[in-house]
């Protein structure tokens, strides 16, 4: 396998013109000859499947969801970074780019980097137009907030409800070219599999969750956006259907797969309070521009948190981090609060827990201007604890949220599966190994909005692609292999259940390959969770039938590849022997405890490539090389 | 602090659309009241299949009130009695110890059941098809600050945009109207200047659509009002009927 990033010849700012100027074009006449099946409908698939119609291409597009408007992205609270400088505070294309690269600690690709800024504005230019009903200043332009780890205020929001607000442009759109014929949706589908033929990427296999029949699709591009992982964790704040199934599908089929180990556990989340629990709830980090994180200066202290004084307090981050204080970067902030806990001074019922204080904000700025800015997530807390943040500190803990590694993808968004293209949280582009706040959904809809329809007309356009059919043999093995899957699942019918089993597949990852990781940990983590494996295959019971809608088995099907997957991550947690972002190997910290980087030895992205059921992957190794932003240790001091 | 306590659940099992259902028993026992809604019924399904029982199929994903997935008809009302929240984000210390708690899926011409609690809400996506986006290309766009938006309206717009599509106000409305669903999206578009140019038709046509997708009239019982997890307001309503009645009235596309 090679890995070849294409990224383009010139200038760092001139390289995305270029490129765009060297791609084919697609003949406007032909591209509706062109099938384009799009797997996902979150703010990359959705933005891809709308402006892939716009130009005129045959589109298909799937999702688990009964409609397209409810896929994860929907969930996302804080905000979308652009480079408008609208508050004149100093902001630039050039700045957002220096800032992701160096919150993604050295791990991204500059090139990449670069054109997610500059197509940062074109975004929110967008958006507006479709009627986001962004947040605005009196005089009636739109409003910015600083946001975790920026020192500048470039977010764009729509109070506590960006995600979907964004998503609903998208989907509107998307629901536009259904209307217009453009694009054929198919909702309540999931992609267990991608149809190779002759080495390129050409359908995909589908069940339809209504009734389980298994369904091919033939096109001559496969677009994933099928979102992040976190949720082999499980407990974590994405929905309960984001799973890395399509995705690992697509490694087994040759897409390497980068990075995996590169997961972020966010500092602002509502702790964990029971057994039976089944997610975690963000709380958005916005609440810390104004929210002050404290614990008690002494352990063990159980006092409530109104009869500790002021001078029996412990404000951490401010301590630590003088400039940053509470707005250090996710990864810093999970950590500080996990060593505060690990230090026995954790609050609430289970001691992992750390105070998020409004009380000076609100004294600073009133009641009302707090509640206008973060009234619903004060409700939302509410709701979930039965605690008032207004009278008594939020508790928030750490949780895993996003994935920063993903399918390998060169600068046109395809992977090493030729003709399969990959956007959003699936791949591992622009991030590094740590997402900075309010980038995501930047980066989700840069990808669908304003690359892809370039990149994929440039493969098309420059690609000999011979006609299939679903008759093809490749459609009837792949679909086989599927149904097979379906049938040894429903097989075992034994006497765990598919959430037990997920349950502890995910704390055993949460302990050794989350916030801070050994290789003692992982070498153990590994051994485990071949063992649950086997427990997985020969102990599960999956109740009801095949042909039917059984949520057990669509569960079973995410988990078992889970369990496959986890060994991934460990074992690319093993190779990295460094720290880096939110890849924390506690052999490898500076004397303040921050993450220590190898750059001699590291200063590279992992791609791992599938070698065959009984055989270890292949590590291959893309180098970074950094011209423009100086390869320096962060300081948030 | 969690206290434990003990249900009678009566929920709606139906094998399939052809199914005629009926409602069946369940105990749910030792259910923590920091529970939300799904996870005691996440308890309840772990039993079932560890007795070798088909679990009971319900929709839900983000379980925070956002995606609207969730939802069931919970002792009458859909997503439960508690005002303004989703089903997922309703929790069990609003019940008490010995409770008997009637589940059923949310019912309505529009919305054929598919499996126990699980609907078939599409009819809401075809009512967006039918107009509920601004026309614009990628790429057409011109700088997002070269149109103001006084910030009360935007405010206003977000208040409609912020409809989850759950389906909650159809099932409650007696006449299984998808009116206020529908208002909201009219309303919020309508607010915004860059919703204007296509008002008459975008309302027009989302009216009509509404009709054909079998859902019922509005006769202001304000029943969705009061359901709605999101507390959408019935002006939404009101804006929808002017902006009917002005491109009825006007509109060269009549
Ligand atoms: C609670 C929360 C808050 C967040 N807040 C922010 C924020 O403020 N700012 C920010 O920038 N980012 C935020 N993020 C991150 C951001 O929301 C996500 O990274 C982003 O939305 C992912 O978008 P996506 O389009 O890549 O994938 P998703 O939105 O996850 O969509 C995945 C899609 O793929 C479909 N799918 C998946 N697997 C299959 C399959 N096998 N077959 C068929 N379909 C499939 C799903 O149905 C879905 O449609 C937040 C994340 C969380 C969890
Ligand atoms: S108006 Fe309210 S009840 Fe109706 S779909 Fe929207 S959020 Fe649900
Ligand atoms: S599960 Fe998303 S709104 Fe309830």
């Amino acid at each position: 396998m090679r890995l070849d990033a294409k990224i383009p010849g010139g200038p760092l700012p001139q390289k995305w013109d270029r490129h765009r100027f060297e791609l084919k074009l697609v003949n406007p006449a032909n591209k509706r000859k062109f099938d384009i099946l799009v797997v996902g409908t979150g703010l990359a698939g959705a933005s891809a499947s709308a402006s892939l119609g716009e130009l005129g291409y045959n589109v298909k597009t799937f999702c688990i969801h009964d409609s397209p408007r409810r896929a994860h992205s929907i969930a996302a609270q804080g905000g979308i970074n652009a480079a408008k400088n609208y508050p004149n505070d100093g902001d630039s294309i050039w700045r957002l780019f220096y800032d992701t690269v160096k919150g993604g600690d050295f791990r991204a690709r500059e090139a990449n980097v670069y054109r997610l800024a500059q197509i940062s504005n074109a975004i929110i230019d967008h958006c507006v137009a479709q009627g986001v009903p962004f947040a605005r200043e009196y005089g009636g332009l739109l409003a910015n907030r600083s946001f975790g780890g920026a020192q500048l205020s470039r977010t764009f929001y729509a109070r506590g409800q960006t995600g979907q607000q964004l998503l609903l442009g998208a989907y509107g759109a998307l629901m536009r070219q259904v209307a217009a014929g453009r694009v054929r949706l198919f909702p309540r589908r999931e992609i267990l599999d991608i149809v190779v033929v002759h080495g390129k990427a050409r359908g995909v296999v589908a069940r339809n969750l209504l009734n389980g029949e298994i369904e091919c699709h033939e096109g001559h591009a496969v677009v994933l956006a099928t979102g992040g992982y976190g949720n082999a964790y499980y407990l974590s704040t994405n929905a309960k259907a984001s799973n890395v199934t399509a995705a690992f599908r697509a490694y087994k089929r040759g897409a390497a797969f980068a990075n995996p180990c590169f997961t972020q556990i966010h500092p602002t989340c509502i702790p964990v309070h029971g057994t039976y629990q089944s997610k975690l709830t963000l709380m958005s980090e916005s609440l810390r521009n104004d929210g002050r994180v404290w614990v008690p200066k002494r352990a063990g202290d159980k006092r409530p948190p109104h009869q500790i004084p002021e001078a029996e307090r412990d404000y951490f981050l401010e301590r630590k981090y003088p400039s940053f204080g509470n707005l250090v970067p996710r990864d810093v902030a999970s950590r500080n609060v996990k060593e505060q806990c690990d230090q026995g001074k954790g609050v609430g019922e289970t001691g992992l827990a750390v105070y998020l204080d409004f009380a000076d904000a609100i004294r600073r700025d009133g009641r009302a201007v707090i509640e206008r800015k973060y009234g619903n997530l004060f409700q939302m807390y509410e709701k979930i604890t039965g605690d008032d943040p207004y009278e008594t500190p939020m508790m928030i803990y750490p949780a895993v949220h996003y994935t920063m590694g993903g399918l390998w993808v060169d600068y046109n968004l395809m992977s090493t599966l030729e003709g399969l293209f990959v956007l959003g949280e699936a791949n591992f582009s622009d991030h590094g190994a740590n997402r900075l706040g309010a980038s995501a959904l930047m980066q989700g809809l840069a990808d669908g909005y304003f690359i892809i329809p370039y990149t994929l007309g440039g493969y098309l356009a420059g690609t000999s692609l011979e006609p299939v059919s679903a008759s093809d043999p490749a459609f009837a093995a792949t679909a086989r292999e599927a149904e097979e899957r379906i049938r040894r699942l429903l097989e075992v019918n034994g006497r765990r259940t598919v959430d037990e089993l997920h349950r502890e597949l995910g704390m055993v990852l949460w302990n050794h390959c989350g916030m801070s990781r050994t290789n003692e940990g992982l070498a153990k983590a590994r051994a485990r969770v071949q063992e649950l494996r086997e427990e997985f295959w020969h102990n599960v019971r999956v109740p009801g039938a095949g042909r039917d809608l059984n949520q057990s088995l669509e569960k079973a099907g995410r988990v078992a590849d889970f369990m496959e997957f986890a060994e991934l991550m460990i074992l690319d947690a093993l190779a990295r022997q460094e720290s880096c972002g939110g890849h924390f190997n506690e052999a490898y910290q500076t004397e303040e405890n921050e993450a220590r980087r190898d750059d001699e030895r590291y200063c590279h992205v992992a791609a791992w490539e599938f070698a065959g059921l009984e055989r270890e992957p292949v590590r291959h190794e893309e180098p970074l090389v950094f011209e423009h932003v100086p390869l320096t240790q962060r300081s948030y001091k | 602090m969690s206290q434990s306590i003990r249900l009678t659940l009566k929920i709606w099992r139906q094998k399939g659309p052809a199914d005629p259902g009926r409602f069946e028993t369940f105990a749910a026992e030792d259910i923590s009241t920091d529970m939300s809604f799904l996870e005691m019924l996440d308890v309840v399904n772990e039993k079932l299949i560890l007795e070798g029982r088909e679990p009971v199929a319900f929709d839900h994903d983000c379980r925070e009130g956002i995606c609207g997935s969730c939802g069931a008809v919970v002792n009458g009302r859909p997503h439960g009695h508690l005002r303004g929240t989703t089903l997922c984000q309703l929790h069990m210390r609003h019940f008490r110890d010995g409770d008997t708690i009637v589940i059923e899926p949310f019912r309505a011409r529009a919305f054929p059941v598919i499996k126990d609690l699980v609907v078939d809400r599409s009819a809401l996506d075809r009512l967006m098809q039918a107009g509920g986006f601004v026309s614009v290309n990628t790429g057409s766009a011109p700088e997002a600050n070269t149109l103001p938006v006084p910030s009360d309206r935007a405010e206003r717009a977000m208040d409609a945009a912020a409809c989850i599509g759950c389906g909650a106000c159809v099932a409650a409305c007696p006449n299984a109207s998808a009116m206020l669903f529908t208002s909201a999206k009219v309303s919020h578009l309508a607010l915004l200047p860059q919703g204007r140019p296509e008002a008459a038709r975008r309302v027009l046509s989302m009216v009509r659509a509404m009709d054909a997708c079998g859902f019922g009239n509005c006769s202001n019982h304000r029943e969705c009002e009061m359901t709605c997890p999101k507390e959408i307001s019935i002006v939404h309503i009101a804006r929808l009927n002017r902006e009917a009645l002005k491109a009825g009235f006007l509109s060269p596309e009549r």
